[in-house]
């Protein structure tokens, strides 16, 4: 009788921890599936219209013309925008945080950056819409044009100022006291021990910071796509209707068919192997940063 | 000279600490007048009109958040026990340095770090294409609970690992198996920070719209008879009434969704809270 329970238990523990272990795979299958599906759609796709005419600067869907090489340009230029905008305030932001602010305010201002973290981003292609692109139409283009890579730029440095915030304060945060303190006892003033000491201490977690915000700007769609415009022309000006790569599987998502629709199934391909050089790159930082602190 | 020099060092750097005051008061601005401004054009127009009004030839939400709460439902029924089964496999069952639980670490990651339009894509091949749905709120919803897995793994891992080995040990010396000091004592001890984390994962599916683009096919003026139908969410409203020559609706839409998003935020925060403040009582 007992030993007959007994087996029951262990049956169900090994049944239970096959349930687990599904669970965990899971991720690793759905990642699979995710490859499998993008790459035997997109590639081949690539291979018939020709490399060269996929990665050429004409998209012209009537004569075949499937060239994305102007959003490829449009995408990098958006990100790189984006990212200088949003590291050069988001780092100094959190530098005032560090060491800069009353310390009472800096719990309340860190939880209302988290809370405006969940900011839909479609809001924020919204805010740029509505706000953005008019003033930048009336005030700043030359060319009476509000549309474009800066607006797409300014939308988005905003979108990732409390990602860049949060992760440079916390990268600040875990450097020892003792060096900030070191560097006083040394006759240096506050504002010299954070800038050349606990700054160039931090660089690693402030470089995750700023290849974590180029991963979220190069894939980020609804705040782009409202205020880039959306015609697929080689980005000349600031202030001109271009269109990124997220842009155009977006657009065309809703009304493409045949193959126009698998030209955007390729499209993200290369967007994929973008995200994917950058996710390899932070797991080298991480691993480089962990072998720094080790040996610190 | 030197003490010149000196002054003009430490001046350069004072000048430096202004430049991060005005940061943070640039960041802080940028970011309030996002939702300010949005507010401000959107709550005049919210009305009874837009939230339950005829949806047929004006814009009305009413579709939207019928839809938006199918995809909730259907996203964390789904994200929510594969999750969690996930997160108490890497927990409970293996060391943390071995291969599989690598190969699943690095797996988890990257998934985080996909652009939300590639999983519209793959759920487009997946659930439009292949499996034949055509445009559903079912295939969006398995869509955007891949997408929100990693999320619910990584923080229901944090609150798993932060339930002391000591309870652990004190079930097992009970004579409790594997299985019921799982679901006895380390479940029940980490429940507030899982249902953080689940309050937490429907806020990014609210806020979630590129992935549905591609996969629930944007249908904003008719109710979704089920989880096969076609629907619309209300941040794919706000894309929508924006670039269709409604941009007031489009921040009424937008006013509503910030304050659902925000709101489900506070929750979180407050319920992780107080039911932390249980546990430490119990503990």
């Amino acid at each position: 009788m007992m030993i007959k329970a007994y087996r029951y238990i262990k049956a169900r523990d090994a049944v239970m921890r096959g349930i687990f272990l599904f669970c965990a795979v899971f991720a690793v299958l759905a990642l699979g599936c995710i490859c499998v599906f993008l790459f035997a759609e997109g590639l081949p796709f690539i291979g018939k219209v020709g490399v060269s005419n996929f990665f050429g600067t004409k998209w012209h869907l009537d004569s075949g013309a499937y060239g994305i090489l102007s959003m490829i340009v449009a995408s990098l230029y958006v990100t790189g925008l984006s990212t200088l905008i949003g590291i050069a305030i988001g780092l100094f932001t959190a530098i005032c945080l560090y060491k800069f602010c009353p310390a009472k305010a800096v719990n309340p201002i860190r939880q209302l950056i988290t809370l405006l973290a969940g900011i839909p981003s479609v809001i924020y292609g919204l805010f740029g819409m509505i706000v953005i692109v008019p003033f930048l139409r009336d005030n700043i283009s030359s060319n009476g044009v509000g549309y474009g890579i800066l607006a797409a730029s300014l939308v988005l440095s905003v979108m990732i100022l409390p990602t860049i915030v949060s992760i440079s304060l916390d990268a600040l945060n875990s450097v020892p006291r003792s060096y900030y303190e070191g560097a006083l006892a040394l006759g240096a003033t506050s504002e010299q021990s954070v800038f050349k000491v606990m700054l160039p201490a931090a660089k690693s977690g402030i470089l995750a910071a700023v290849v974590l915000s180029i991963g979220r700007a190069i894939g980020e769609t609804m705040a782009v796509i409202m205020v880039i415009g959306g015609s697929p022309a080689m980005p000349g000006s600031l202030f001109q209707s271009v269109r990124t790569m997220t842009a155009n599987i977006a657009m065309g998502a809703t009304e493409l068919s045949g193959d126009a629709a698998t030209a955007l199934v390729s499209t993200g391909v290369v967007l994929f192997c973008f995200t994917l050089l950058l996710n390899t790159s932070i797991s080298l930082l991480k691993g480089g940063f962990k072998r720094e602190s080790k040996s610190a | 000279m030197k003490a010149r020099a000196h002054r003009k060092e430490i001046r350069k750097y004072s000048v430096l600490k202004v430049v991060a005051q005005t940061a943070l008061g640039l960041t802080l601005v940028a970011l309030c007048a996002v939702t300010l401004f949005v507010l401000a054009r959107g709550i005049p127009h919210v009305n009874t009109q837009l939230l339950f009004g005829d949806y047929g030839m004006y814009p009305s939400i009413k579709p939207a958040l019928i839809g938006t709460l199918y995809l909730i439902v259907i996203s964390i029924l789904i994200a929510a026990p594969i999750g969690i089964g996930s997160a108490v496999f890497l927990t409970e069952y293996t060391r943390s340095n071995s291969r599989l639980t690598r190969t699943i670490r690095i797996a988890t990651e990257t998934l985080a770090g996909i652009p939300s339009i590639v999983y519209g894509i793959f759920g487009y091949l997946v659930f439009v294409v292949a499996l034949g749905f055509k445009y559903s709120l079912i295939g969006g919803g398995i869509t955007l609970a891949i997408m929100i897995l990693p999320v619910v793994v990584r923080s229901t891992e944090e609150s798993l690992l932060a339930v002391p080995r000591i309870l652990r040990e004190g079930s097992f010396a009970l004579g409790s198996s594997k299985v019921r000091t799982i679901f006895s004592v380390v479940l029940p001890c980490a429940s507030s920070g899982i249902v953080t984390s689940l309050i937490l994962a429907v806020g990014r599916v609210m806020s979630e719209s590129a992935v549905l683009i591609l996969t629930i096919g944007m249908v904003v003026n008719k109710i979704p008879e089920g989880f096969a139908s076609p629907g619309t969410s209300l941040a794919l409203d706000v894309y929508y009434f924006g670039s269709h020559g409604y941009p007031e609706q489009a921040a009424a839409t937008g006013v509503v969704l910030l304050v659902l998003v925000v709101s489900i935020n506070i929750l979180a925060t407050v319920l992780g809270k107080a039911l932390g403040r249980g546990e430490l009582v119990d503990g």
